[in-house]
């Protein structure tokens, strides 16, 4: 019984131990969406062509990616080739143009390609508001119902779509409609 | 002249500590300009790891003061405000969790240690006690004590000692 007690501190070193090194692998930028399984906000915006108005109608029908991006956002620049390539293989991405300048953002997409379907001017950036966006680039998978079911903080590159966000993207594409 | 250049070389040197974040709000009374100076320093800026919003100066900080002051004004309460950044932010946003299931550890944990530490000192101080109380010689026998006695007798440089 003495002797069992000796082990307590041993215990609780081991305890603290095993989390603290859990610690040393979370990365501390990662918070969970407050808005994962909600609609997607509200909103009625111009589109950054200025052709039309677009609201929260847009992203229902179908399964999108919804990618906030802004020409001063240089993690944004080494995603788009990426979201090119993501376009071309039929996956649908809508963009949302984050508290930017329409005109310098007409000009990326003129320049370097535009894989968004639809692109949301949100230069007030009231939109972001709404979705809690606190770092550009930020995607967001939204589903045929048009509810948020994940997002991604960060670029997207090979390894992040390979091992991240393509198995969520099938089970997306494979579910039914209401 | 010189006089004055030093003042205005002062003022632009203080300026730097007097807050981080400067913006100019007009506020209704001073009551409303106290509960955006405490709402912003409750709510945690989601950029940065570890600033309050009203002391961050990133993009983010600021558009969320300015969504506070608009609130303020609107006279939304403090908690509608923070329901709102809640609703959009999550619990991050908060440096008050609020108290629930998975908070309980955060909340009561340090309470719960301290009272297991007292536990533990109690229980190791009444027991010394109880060992202290016993008579002297019945923790040695007299033959023990005899050799204590003589090692303790025994002058320690003489080597020649047995």
């Amino acid at each position: 019984m003495r002797r069992a007690l000796l082990l307590i501190p041993l215990a609780i070193f081991l305890v603290v131990a095993v989390f603290l090194y859990r610690g040393l692998f979370l990365n501390p930028t990662e918070q969970p969406s407050a808005l994962i399984d909600k609609p997607f906000p509200a909103f009625s915006l111009p589109s950054v062509d200025g052709q039309s108005t677009l609201t929260e109608a847009v992203f229902k029908g179908k399964p999108s990616l919804v990618n906030v991006w802004a020409t001063w956002c240089p993690t944004c620049r080494e995603e788009h080739a990426m979201l090119n390539k993501l376009a071309e293989q039929g996956v649908t991405i809508h963009g949302i143009n984050y508290k930017d300048d329409t005109a310098a953002a007409q000009r990326w997409l003129a320049q370097y390609g535009n894989p968004y379907g639809l692109d949301v001017s949100d230069v007030e950036g009231s939109l972001g508001l709404d979705l809690g966006v606190y770092g550009a680039p930020e995607t967001f998978l939204v589903d045929r119902n048009g509810i948020i079911r994940h997002k991604y903080v960060g670029e997207i590159n090979e390894r992040v779509w390979r091992e991240q966000l393509a198995p969520l993207w099938t089970q997306l594409s494979e579910e039914g409609g209401q | 002249m010189k006089r004055a250049s030093f003042i205005g070389l002062a003022g632009l040197l203080l300026a730097g500590f007097v807050h981080a974040a400067i913006d100019t709000y007009e506020f209704a009374d001073e009551s409303q300009r106290e509960r955006f100076g405490l709402l912003t320093k409750e709510l945690r800026c989601p950029k940065c790891q570890n600033q309050d919003i009203a002391d961050s100066n990133s993009p983010i900080a600021a558009d969320l003061r300015k969504q506070i002051h608009e609130q303020l004004q609107q006279g939304k309460s403090d908690a509608d405000i923070v329901d709102y950044m809640v609703a959009r932010y999550g619990d991050f946003v908060r440096y008050k969790p609020p108290l629930e299931g998975r908070t309980a550890l955060l909340w009561f944990g340090p309470a719960a240690l301290l009272l297991g530490g007292l536990l533990t000192i109690t229980v190791i101080v009444v027991r010394r006690r109880r060992v202290d109380a016993r008579p002297q010689d019945a923790l040695l026998s007299a033959d023990e004590q005899a050799r204590l006695s003589a090692l303790m007798t025994k002058d320690p440089l003489d080597k020649n000692a047995p």
